[in-house]
């Protein structure tokens, strides 16, 4: 294993197969990128198996000079690592789900698929500032193609959307990327995360990553790209938006905005909660109200990343890795809800909830698929979903009550919009003949479920295995953050405790006063 | 002991996996033998625990299964704690499942779904399992919302309902509100204390007694807020005031189902947690007080409803939700003894009295309304013995001179006593408020009983009964013609305040009931023992012996002595009323007929307002579900596409389009636009920090 440049090579090989894909036929195209994905696979797991937890901070590292300030620089942590299985495991099934539903330019669209790998990975991989800042913004190009393409008929006008939104925000990042580097005299990532800026500086530049960062997530007000791009997209396409590109501004956050400038991102900790808490109130209403099923997980997952926010700005361990398994879960979980949706459009080719109902009658082994992947985003105990929800509002509760309770009621809102579509899909009567005539899941789509399925229960009875590898990272940037962290509303004040039980019967005389035990009730 | 906790837990889990995932492959019979199989080996499991606990000194043990998460300082695993308070509620669970599981084989014998339905059941009783023998808080809410899902899977189980969808999904978002109060009292417990631990935080909590800590702005007592919060948790799960709509819905649900989730076991999951949790409660009294409040104003106002519904399962349903309400009054007084003694009992009466409302609508052909029943005494005498059994039971007949009596007369004398013996003004008002639900308790028991076994028979304005006899009798089928009966109960509340219609439905339209079969009267048979012995034999243990609980719930001492110490006329209360009640139901639903019709006459707006449930399901629907969708429609179509969308995108796109016509003879292609800016800006951007 020593020496062998495993980084680069899974960069290399999805650029490899594209090449192939590109002048190959419609079904050789196919078998090549489902092959070519599945080797990235076997490269990610072999990552995964060679990461020395409570090694190095910075591991399978590689170097090479290009320019002055800008280096072939790769490198991963714990964080990264997660992020990158994340994205090799969901494209092999990206493929699959796009085995029958793409039926022209096959070839070009696997390419574009596997170039879209290559720059994922480079995202996440990437330790050098501008060679980050490359692969984060080519990664627009690939998914403009994909949604103007190869999308449904309104396809244009969510491209252009998309492209424009994350444009406007890469712009300023950049400017201030450029600065940083002037200023701090390297484009080395890991170095920069212990450089500390002037906090006035800070101020503007963290502004500017989060124009970035915020539209990626993408945080209410600068959310709407994302349900047009979302049902305009072809389903692989929605899978890899929501599993992966979304989880680029979390990453953003945690890589550069926290450890790069910690006393901003406490001065601006109450932006980040105000748009959080609008966040899951807003969007969890709007998709209860929603015909569209895309359009419908789409909001919610602006409402879960609202979720991803909050944790990462509690400042504490619990936010942090909340925020980091609210992020894979999200990823597993919506990139299934929206094969699950795509399962059905290849065979109806609607996405509206009501010419659906009663599948459960003919397809049951997709309703139950269909049930968990709910179940997870509801975030029921025992599912990955609610690892991360759990750990992120432990975390925000920390520093502000009325945050957690805010954003909690995400967990009763998200109910009622989850089973509301379930009950609208699989529950009720066949309405449509067309519908109740469906064939259950096929070999292929099962190949698709099965192992999100397996992943999601996984995380969520046994988080260790994700929340080990980045637990060194989290404890680092914990430390890191703790001279700026906020103090918390819930501060508690020992007093005089009272040692008798409330209800304390001796000798028959009542137990100590019901009321007028709270002292300064009110007070601040 | 070991082994078996584990067995005990996880064959449940395994029968539901082995009959849900192998559905048809695996056939009816091959299903339903795996899941009872699993559940009877389960009970023979738990007894024997149960008797070690009853025979004094059982320590509590820790079985670890898996670690689940460290994160930080906050770490918890999956582990299964046995102690008495779960030893009674192992028995209490296993054994009523096991029952239910049985008597669906003869209940659910026509349904197309059968291993579906019986993967659920032992899915369920999987959850239930894991929330009793929780070592930490976090474990008890997996148990807590895997319960959840179970229920609502089993309301719903009927899919192609509208009515049972509905009713799944309010049961799910209701129970999600108490929820966000749980787990908001784990953020803070974890906060305060620094762990999740049921035992650390028990031992660390007399410490926080006194302390203040902030909330909302507010600086408040730390126990206080924590037990609010995690009560509020369990006034989700158990249906009390204010989150109690869920209950009478998820009546939707197949019957057996209502037995073992919504009368013996989920519903009780609250009270479990205060009684597990009592030591921290017992530091923090206006969180006692709350629940007090909360358990004496819920088993009055529930008792209310239930003595004018029509559904024999509503009725049931309401007389839960009451029930639940004395044991949590009886945890607030500080009996957490009475309180665990009476969801014991309860889980024997109130399974049985819905297991022979099941015997009852499968001999009526699914009809529930009591206004087509009546006579049913000598066409179904097995299934009457039983329901008369859980019906002396839950009205608490017995005789206090001899101290002997059904399973209701030890737990509900045992609670209002406890409340009474208090003394302080919220034991008062719990003491009055019970005795006045117990009488109504009675009236509305004995009002089920008389219309249902008494009587002539209603049963020819049954649509039901109507198919029934069509398919059966042709000839009989002009009999019951011309007189539509409304299905709905709250379809146009005026036509139905005369009690029994008087003539127009008379008769029996040809039908013949039939007595269920073996596999359900078996069920009614056990637990009408229960129903019968479960006050006398264990009374002694649960409500005076600190050996027998050991340690597992707050043991008050004092209070016992003063429960004693209460006046015999507080002692006789309980028979008084139920008398009472047992008098005014015969008069009216015996002696004198019209009477009901009269009552409601003369008090039109009340029976009104309490026929229609208070109308807290109008409220909710005013105050909520319509803002709800208001509001969504408002943030989706003026918030986002209105202003958002506007000004945003399409407002840029409108300047660049102007833009671009202007730069049009430079420039031909849409995104060479876009390429042009981004490379002005960047040439700027460089400028601008070379200098």
């Amino acid at each position: 294993m020593e020496g062998l440049p495993l980084l680069s090579l899974m960069l290399l090989v999805p650029l490899v197969g594209a090449a192939a894909c590109f002048f190959a036929g419609a079904q050789t195209a196919r078998l090549v990128a489902l092959g070519t994905t599945l080797v990235t696979f076997a490269l990610g797991l072999l990552l995964w198996a060679n990461f020395d937890i409570g090694g190095p901070q910075w591991q399978f590292t590689e170097r090479a000079g290009l320019a002055d300030a800008f280096n072939w620089a790769l490198g991963i942590d714990g964080i990264a690592l997660l992020l990158i299985l994340l994205t090799v495991f969901l494209m092999p099934i990206c493929i699959l789900a796009s085995w029958d539903g793409i039926q022209h330019r096959v070839g070009e669209y696997m390419a574009a698929f596997l170039i879209m790998e290559t720059l994922m990975i480079g995202v996440f991989a990437a330790q050098d500032l501008f060679l980050f800042y490359i692969f984060f913004e080519a990664g627009l190009i690939p998914m403009y193609l994909i949604i103007g393409v190869w999308g449904g008929q309104n396809r244009i006008y969510a491209s252009y959307k998309f492209f424009l939104y994350t444009l406007l925000g890469s712009v300023v990042m950049l400017v201030a990327m450029l600065w940083m580097v002037n200023q701090a005299g390297t484009s080395d990532i890991p170095s920069l995360m212990q450089h500390d800026f002037p906090a006035g500086a800070q101020t503007w530049l963290w502004l500017a990553f989060f124009a970035s960062f915020a539209v990626k997530m993408p945080m209410w007000p600068v959310h709407t790209w994302l349900p047009d791009a979302h049902v305009q997209a072809p389903t692989a396409g929605s899978v890899i938006l929501a599993g992966v590109l979304l989880k680029m501004g979390g990453y953003g956050f945690i890589r550069f905005s926290l450890p790069m400038f910690p006393e901003a991102s406490a001065q601006f900790a109450w932006l980040i909660y105000a748009l959080s808490m609008i966040a899951v109130v807003v969007t969890s209403l709007i998709a209860l109200v929603q015909h569209d099923m895309k359009k419908l997980i789409a909001y919610s997952s602006v409402a879960h990343m609202a979720i991803v926010t909050i944790g990462l700005f509690a400042f504490n361990v619990q936010g942090l890795e909340g925020a980091m398994v609210v992020m894979l879960s999200h990823g597993l979980v919506s990139g299934a809800l929206f094969l699950c949706v795509g399962v059905i459009y290849d065979r109806l080719h609607t996405r509206e909830i009501d010419r659906y109902g009663g599948l459960a009658i003919n397809m049951p082994k997709y309703a139950l698929f269909f049930m968990l992947f709910t179940m997870a985003s509801i975030g029921l105990p025992g599912t990955s979903g609610f690892v991360g929800e759990f750990l992120s509002l432990a975390g925000i509760y920390k520093i502000s009550t009325w945050v957690a309770l805010i954003c909690g009621t995400g967990i009763i809102l998200g109910a009622a919009y989850m089973l509301w579509l379930y009950r609208r899909v699989v529950f009720g009567t066949q309405r449509n003949a067309d519908a109740a005539a469906m064939p259950d899941l096929n070999a292929r789509e099962w190949a698709m479920l099965a192992p999100i399925a397996a992943a999601v229960l996984w995380m969520g009875v046994y988080p260790e295995s994700f929340l080990a590898p980045m637990r060194p990272d989290i404890a680092a940037l914990d430390a890191r953050l703790a001279r700026a962290a906020p103090a918390g509303d819930s501060q508690l004040k020992t007093g005089n405790a009272r040692t008798r039980p409330a209800n304390a019967m001796t000798g028959h005389d009542a137990a100590p006063g019901q009321h007028g035990d709270i002292p300064g009730e009110g007070a601040h | 002991m070991n082994a078996n906790i584990l067995l005990i837990v996880f064959l449940p889990l395994l029968a539901a996996i082995i009959a849900g995932l192998g559905n048809r492959a695996l056939g009816n019979v091959a299903a339903k033998v795996v899941t009872t199989g699993a559940l009877f080996v389960s009970c023979a499991l738990s007894w024997p625990i149960f008797l070690q606990a009853l025979g004094g000194g059982m320590e509590p043990t820790v079985v670890p299964v898996l670690h689940w998460v460290t994160s930080g300082d906050m770490r918890f695993d999956w582990a299964l704690r046995v102690d008495t308070l779960t030893a009674v509620m192992l028995v209490v669970i296993t054994s009523v499942s096991a029952l239910v599981h049985l008597y669906s084989w003869g209940y659910m014998d026509e349904d197309p779904d059968q291993p579906r339905f019986f993967a659920y059941l032992s899915l369920f009783t999987f959850a239930m399992l894991m929330l009793v023998t929780a070592d930490n808080l976090v474990q008890m809410f997996f148990g807590w919302e895997g319960v959840g899902l179970a229920s609502y899977l089993l309301i719903g189980f009927w899919f192609r309902k509208p009515s049972a969808n509905a009713a799944a999904i309010k049961a799910f978002v209701v129970n999600r509100v108490g929820d966000l109060g749980f787990m908001l009292g784990i953020f803070g417990t974890f906060l305060v204390f620094g762990t999740v631990s049921i035992p650390e935080i028990l031992a660390a909590a007399p410490g926080m007694a006194g302390s203040t800590i902030g909330f909302l702005g507010y600086r408040v007592d730390t126990m206080d807020v924590l037990c609010i919060l995690l009560f509020i948790g369990a006034m989700g799960k158990s249906a009390q005031l204010g989150l109690h709509t869920w209950l009478p819905d998820a009546m939707e649900g197949p019957t057996p189902v209502s037995a073992l989730i919504h009368a013996a076991t989920m519903v009780t999951a609250g009270v479990f947690m205060v009684c597990r949790l009592s030591p921290m409660f017992e530091t923090a009294p206006v969180a006692l007080a709350f629940v007090t409040f909360i358990g004496a104003a819920t088993c009055l106002f529930a008792a209310t409803i239930g003595t004018t519904q029509w559904d024999i399962k509503r009725v049931i349903a309401y007389s839960t939700c009451s029930q639940l309400g004395y044991m949590f009054f009886a945890a607030g007084v500080g009996a957490y003894g009475a309180a665990m003694f009476h969801l014991f009992t309860h889980a024997f009466f109130k399974a049985l009295l819905f297991l022979g409302a099941g015997s009852v609508i499968h001999a009526m052909h699914h009809e529930q309304d009591m206004r087509f029943y009546g006579a049913l005494r000598k066409h179904i005498p097995l299934t009457f013995a039983a329901m008369l059994m859980g019906t002396l039971a839950i009205t608490g007949v017995g005789i206090y001179w001899l101290h002997a009596g059904f399973a209701g007369f030890h737990s509900k004398d045992a609670i209002l006593e406890a409340a009474f013996g208090r003394g302080n003004e919220m034991g008062q008002f719990a003491f009055w408020m019970g005795a006045f639900a117990a009488l109504l308790t009675s009236f509305y028991s004995w009002r089920l009983m008389f219309l249902t076994f008494w009587g002539k028979p209603r049963w020819a304005g049954s649509e039901h009964i109507q198919h029934a006899a069509h398919a059966d009798h042709t000839a009989h089928a002009g009999h019951a013609d011309g007189d539509n009966p409304p299905a709905q109960e709250n379809a146009g509340s005026d036509v139905h305040h005369s009690a029994p219609h008087p003539a127009a439905h008379e008769g029996t339209a040809g039908y013949h009931p039939h007595e269920s079969p073996l596999s359900m009267l078996i069920p009614l048979g056990v637990l009408s023992l229960g129903a019968i012995f479960a006050g006398w034999l264990f009374s002694h243990a649960f409500l005076d012996s600190a050996a027998f609980w050991n340690g597992s719930i707050f043991y008050n001492e004092g209070l016992i002595h003063a429960m004693h110490g209460v006046p015999l006329w507080v002692k006789l209360t309980a028979t008084v009323v139920m008398l009472l009640g047992l008098f005014g139901a015969w008069l009216a639903y015996i002696r004198n007929p019209s009477l009901p019709g009269q009552f409601v006459d003369q008090f039109r707006l009340v029976h009104r307002f309490v026929f229609n449930k208070w109308y807290f399901d109008e409220l909710y629907d005013f105050l909520f579900v319509r803002p709800a969708c208001w509001l969504g429609r408002m943030f989706w179509k003026l918030g986002d596409e209105g202003i958002i969308d506007r000004f945003g995108p399409n407002g840029v796109a409108a300047l660049v389009a102007q833009g671009s016509g202007a730069a049009r003879r430079f420039q031909s292609g849409y995104l060479y636009s876009y390429a042009l800016v981004m490379l002005l800006g960047l040439l700027a951007a460089l400028t601008w920090v070379m200098m």
